[in-house]
């Protein structure tokens, strides 16, 4: 047996932990009873991302053929269901025009990052290594 | 809102938030590092800031 089975802290499997983690920021560590962490991620990310998108930042397109666009859309995705409901509502387009589009792009990617760290320690949390 | 400055802080904020609350258990833990990082931040910022002052935009 896997010594990280063997360890396992939760009932809840790793991998539930870390897609509930990922879809809604916070959620993962709430359902690993790790309560007062799961409600700051759940405040701090979706802030950061809103702030972004205050900011008039974008949430950027799949578009393969420029690869710093297609890796910042896969950040900016990190953040889980708040970058669906932004696309959903129409929010994100971004105004390159504004003095603040760089900071709000600069907020909503690295929300969508932050949150893939969270979705990484809730991993951890749920296979018993932390 | 357009101020570097305060923008500077308010990502600062938010990511020493999120880094202490990953890197530690203990609310005071997570206080004194978040606090760390927050203020390494804001001093890296400034003195980026100033080390680029001379440049031509």
């Amino acid at each position: 047996m896997p010594a990280v089975v063997a360890e396992r802290a939760s009932s809840v499997s790793p991998w539930v932990a870390a897609a509930l983690a990922w879809l809604v920021p916070g959620a993962g560590h709430l359902l690993l009873g790790r309560r007062q962490k799961g409600l700051i991620f759940l405040a701090a990310i979706p802030a950061m991302f809103a702030i972004g998108l205050g900011l008039s930042g974008r949430v950027f397109p799949f578009d393969f053929s420029q690869p710093l666009v297609a890796l910042a859309a896969v950040a900016a995705r990190g953040v889980g269901a708040p970058a669906f409901l932004a696309g959903w509502l129409d929010l994100g387009r971004g105004v390159v025009t504004d003095a603040s589009y760089e900071y709000g792009n600069a907020f909503v990617i690295v929300s969508g990052l932050l949150n893939m760290l969270v979705a990484l320690d809730a991993f951890d949390v749920a296979s018993g290594r932390k | 809102m357009t101020s570097h400055l305060w923008l500077l802080a308010l990502f600062a904020f938010f990511v020493a938030v999120v880094f202490a609350s990953i890197a530690h258990d203990a609310p005071r833990e997570q206080a004194a590092f978040g606090i760390r990082i927050f203020g390494g931040f804001l001093l890296a910022g400034l003195a980026l800031g100033w080390l680029m002052y001379p440049l031509p935009l």
